[in-house]
Order: structure tokens, then C-alpha cells, then sequence
């Protein structure tokens, strides 16, 4: 069995792409690392994490794992630890990731790091704390497997054409530990490419003063085409926009080819979800708001003013 | 109902590494962490709609206290400090296994906590406290009901909302801006003084391994970006489109 194992989140759709990510970390120190894949699609998803380096899928599609996020999960992969022992096993940095390693570690009583942004190998890993301010290395003692949380976007995915063997995996959840039960799912509606994919992305904070104000970013992405837009917590936490926009430690990470903030202010926990953007555009009305600092571009100003006057602009130039 | 909400004590501002590479909390100031409100609030509705009582459970240094301190002025009934030399710098599994015992010594229908602490951001201790207790769990809660089989709770997902239906005890872990935190009022602040705070030993709650597994080994300074350029208004809007123009999105 491998030396490192990816938890790889899946859904009919396909593989999360952090699970992809989470292979090519593997890879790193792990020549055929294998993945675990439960829930509706898992068997399916095979095919594409095999292309990004796992050697072995173990995959389950019981709709157990769908309908009781978490703990069914963790139970699994304690039983398959018991069975095969191995040295790491590698999450994303995901609400649901993260539910099925905190779980598995009260199963195995083994170390568990968050937020890691590199792994060197099952023992050694690197995270950036304090916003991105600081980078700690890590060492991880304590029984094996060690458990270890990836940032999503902290690394390029990288195919490698091959092709999982797939191990059918029996899902044996008793029903007195599935625990909570999925009744109902909302989507938000959303138009325009996903926040994570597009290739700009406006972002509403604070000083937006209210939910109407998003209407101007929304038109703004729209006339920029490939553009979507998202929000600081504060934003989200004043409940203008649903938290589906948050970009931060806690909500999206973004890479973007340019991302423009208006009216955030630049909380470390914002920094963290987007300090790898290509290009930083701030706009602000406050001249000592920490993003105006660290963006290529700071625009001390009236976003009011600022943004309706780029949008003509963007016309223009489209016009011309 | 009865509530328990564990909270934790976080410096005020931002943190700073002492020279062992530990967060320094002895000696700064602190306060309850803004993260855990959401949750006490939710506590605190819950027992006030439902009948119960909120007991508070926090693991820290002495300071820690202040953490309690505020969140019985806001209303919870008793506090559980849990305060040892040999739980500092205490990991993600230490302190689920203290709390959990903690937790455990009390009679309890719901266990709230915040969903990662401000200075810490593991989020991944409400979790492994509720597998150590036994029970369910759901994270990232924004609104919570009783129900006929225990609990009707809608979870934030990335793209929307879940609900779930919830057995009881469970651990659920709130949002910000899930509910609005009340602040505490002086005749609250004033109760608080004379209300239960336990300070139970870790012999008392049976935990006797606090072996550390994440050993801090280097801590470097994140290579900071040279800052750009600041424009102010009115020639900002041909740089933003400029901007825009080179990285081909316009």
C-alpha cells in the first residue's frame, strides 16, 4: 500500500479539484500515492484521478457518504488504516475534508496539521499562519498515519496520464453511527464562471455599505465577461451576500489573473483567500487600509465614483 | 435544553510567537474570541426559548478566565476552566480530548462552538470532540431548531445551504453572523462575578496524555511584496483599465 493516501472528495460531477491537487502534493514524496473516494460518483471519479497520479482508487459510491457527510467517512478510513497501514493521509482544507479528518483523528489519535500550504514527507510540513505573514515548518510525531490538511490552490494539479487500478470498497456504516442526515440541499443560482476558475474576480467588502451596492459590481463582471464577484466576511457576515461569495481563510481561496477589491479593507483572514492573485487592484476610501499596501494597484478614492467611471471606461474602450 | 459552549480565550490583536514558537498567551492581553459569540448568542436563545441552562468550558492559562468571565456576563450560567501547566501549547487532539472530558462531566443536550478559532484556524477540535463523546456533529450551523428527533439544522455549504435533521446530544459548530451577539449588560457583568466557575485537575477528568504531535521546528517571515503604486480617484480609472487590458480580461 501507498506511503500516502489523498481523501478525494467527490460528487457525481467528478473529483473537487483540490483532490487532484492533493495528488500531485503526493506525488511529491510518493511515486504511487493512493486515493480514497466515497459517496455517489466515487467509481466514476476514478478514471480522472488515476490521469493525476493516484496508483489505487478504494471507492465506494453508497449514498451513505452523501446523505451523512463526515463521520461514515472517517469510520471507513480508520477501518482501512487498521487493515493497511499507512504514513500520511492528505485533505483538502474544505469544510467536509476537514470534518472527516477531525473525526479520524479522535479514531486513531494521530497528528493533525491544518492549513498546510507544502509537504516535504509524512512527517514534515509547512504552513503559513497569522494571515501569510509567518511560515512555520512543522514536524508531526505521534502514531501513523499522520493527517495533514492542504490549502486548496496551494499547488499547480498536475496530470500524469495514468491509470488507477480501482479497488471496490463494502460500506459497512452501522446505523447508530451515521449520524446527522441530509434532508434537504439549496443551491444558490449563479450565473458566470465560479468564483475559484474566474479569471477576474471583483470582491465587495465593508465599505460597499449595503447589498445594493453588489448590483454595481454584478454589472461591472458583466461588462468584463469571465468575472465573478465575492465578498470579504464582513460583508457576508452583515448577510448582503451569501457566504457562496466569502473569499478568506474561512470561504473560497482565488488565483486570479486580477482580482479588484472595493471597500475591503484587507483583514488577514481576507489575505489568506487571496494573496495569490496575479494582479491586485484596490480601491479605498480609508488611505491606511492594509490592502491598499500589498496591491500592485491602491486607488485611494470613492468606489462609488471610481467604479460606475471604469465601467464607462471599459465601454469605451470596448467601443472603440 | 442544556448547552454546553466551549470557548477559547484569544489575544487581542494580532497574535505574536514566543521564542519557543508558541502562541504567547500568558501575560497579553485576551478576550473571548469573537468567533465563539455566534454560538454562545445560539446557546443562549435556545435555553431562553427551551428551558436549560449554558455552561461555558474553556481550556487555557489562568487568563482564560476573562474568557468565561464575559461570556457568563452575557448569560451563560457556570464556567468549567480547565488550566494546566502541561496543556501549554496544547495541539488540536490534546485539547479535544480536555474538552471532551470536560464536557463529559456535565449533562448536556447540545455541545456549540465556534467554527475555527481567530488565531488558530485548525477547525477541526468541535469534530473530534464529538467523536470522542460518541456523538453526531454538523459544522458551519447558521440556524437551529428542536425537532421531533432532535435537532433541524441548515449548515452553510459552498455553494448554498444544506438542512439537516440532527440526533441529540450532537456537536454543532456556528457561523458568524448566524445570530447577533448581545452585548453584556452591567447587571450581567455584575451577576457574573458571583456565578460557578469549576476548575477541575486533569487528574479529575481522567486525561493523562498531553503529548504534543505538531512540534514547531522553524518560524520565517512570509518574504513581503514590494507594495505597488497608489493612485488616488481620478486617475485610477485608465490605470484599473489598463491593468485590465494587460492581463487580457478586456
Amino acid at each position: 500500500m501507498a506511503r500516502a493516501w489523498v481523501y478525494a472528495e467527490v460528487t457525481p460531477d467528478g473529483p473537487h479539484p483540490a483532490a487532484l491537487e492533493l495528488l500531485t502534493h503526493a506525488r511529491s514524496f510518493d511515486e504511487a500515492p493512493a486515493a480514497i473516494a466515497l459517496g455517489p460518483g466515487a467509481t466514476a471519479a476514478a478514471t480522472e484521478l488515476g490521469a493525476y497520479g493516484a496508483a489505487s482508487v478504494y471507492a465506494s459510491d453508497d449514498p451513505v457518504f452523501a446523505e451523512h457527510p463526515g463521520r461514515p467517512a472517517a469510520h471507513v478510513l480508520a477501518g482501512l488504516i487498521e487493515d493497511e497501514p499507512t504514513e500520511v493521509v492528505l485533505f483538502a482544507q474544505t469544510y467536509d475534508s476537514r470534518d472527516v479528518a477531525g473525526r479520524l483523528q479522535g479514531c486513531t489519535g494521530s497528528a493533525l496539521m491544518g492549513n498546510a500550504t507544502s509537504i516535504t514527507d509524512p512527517r514534515h510540513a509547512r504552513a503559513e499562519i497569522f494571515g501569510g505573514t509567518k511560515i512555520v515548518d512543522v514536524e508531526l510525531a505521534g502514531p501513523a498515519p499522520t493527517l495533514i490538511l492542504l490549502r486548496p490552490k496551494s499547488i499547480v494539479a498536475e496530470p500524469t496520464g495514468g491509470i488507477a487500478r480501482v479497488v471496490p470498497l463494502e460500506a459497512d456504516v452501522l446505523e447508530e453511527v451515521r449520524g446527522a442526515r441530509i434532508v434537504e440541499r439549496h443551491e444558490e443560482a449563479t450565473s458566470g464562471p465560479r468564483l475559484e476558475d474566474a479569471k477576474v474576480v471583483l470582491a465587495g467588502g465593508r465599505g460597499l455599505g449595503g447589498p445594493d451596492a453588489f448590483a454595481i459590481l454584478d454589472e461591472l463582471a458583466n461588462e468584463i465577461g469571465g468575472a465573478a464577484v465575492g465578498a470579504s466576511r464582513a460583508a457576508v457576515d452583515a448577510g448582503w451576500v451569501p457566504y457562496s461569495y466569502q473569499i478568506g481563510q474561512t470561504g473560497k481561496t482565488v488565483k486570479p489573473e486580477v482580482y479588484l477589491a472595493a471597500g475591503i479593507s484587507g483583514a488577514l483572514q481576507h489575505i489568506v483567500g487571496m494573496k495569490g492573485a496575479k494582479r491586485i487592484v484596490a480601491i479605498n476610501k480609508d488611505a491606511d487600509a492594509p490592502l491598499l499596501a500589498m496591491a500592485d494597484l491602491g486607488v485611494v478614492g470613492d468606489l462609488f465614483q471610481v467604479l460606475p467611471a471604469l465601467m464607462e471606461e471599459i465601454r469605451r474602450r470596448k467601443g472603440s | 435544553m442544556n448547552v454546553v459552549v466551549c470557548a477559547k480565550l484569544v489575544p487581542t490583536g494580532t497574535p505574536t510567537l514566543g521564542p519557543d514558537h508558541l502562541v504567547v498567551r500568558s501575560g497579553v492581553d485576551g478576550t473571548l474570541d469573537p468567533g465563539d459569540e455566534y454560538g454562545l448568542e445560539l446557546a443562549l436563545q435556545l435555553t431562553e426559548q427551551h428551558g436549560g441552562d449554558v455552561t461555558v468550558v474553556s481550556m487555557g492559562p489562568d487568563e482564560a478566565g476573562q474568557a468565561l468571565q464575559r461570556a457568563l456576563a452575557m448569560g451563560a450560567s457556570r464556567g468549567v476552566l480547565v488550566s494546566d501547566p502541561s496543556l501549554r501549547g496544547a495541539d488540536a487532539l490534546v485539547t479535544a480530548r480536555v474538552l471532551a472530558a470536560a464536557i463529559a462531566t456535565t449533562a448536556f443536550d447540545l455541545v456549540v462552538a465556534g467554527v475555527e478559532s481567530t488565531d488558530g484556524y485548525t477547525g477541526t477540535v468541535p469534530v473530534t470532540v464529538a467523536e470522542l463523546l460518541g456523538i453526531a456533529s454538523v459544522t458551519a450551523v447558521r440556524r437551529l431548531e428542536p425537532s421531533d428527533t432532535g435537532a433541524r439544522i441548515e449548515r452553510m455549504t459552498e455553494r448554498g445551504y444544506d438542512v439537516y435533521e440532527c440526533p441529540l446530544p450532537a456537536v454543532v459548530t456556528v457561523t458568524a453572523g448566524a445570530v447577533e451577539p448581545r452585548y453584556p449588560s452591567l447587571k450581567g457583568i455584575m451577576q457574573a462575578k458571583q456565578k460557578p466557575v469549576d476548575r477541575p485537575s486533569l487528574q479529575d477528568l481522567g486525561v493523562s496524555d498531553t503529548t504534543v504531535t505538531q512540534i514547531v521546528t522553524a518560524v520565517t517571515d512570509t518574504p513581503t511584496k514590494a507594495g505597488g503604486e497608489i493612485v488616488q480617484g481620478d486617475e485610477a480609472v485608465g490605470r484599473i483599465a489598463d491593468l485590465l487590458a494587460e492581463a487580457k480580461a478586456i
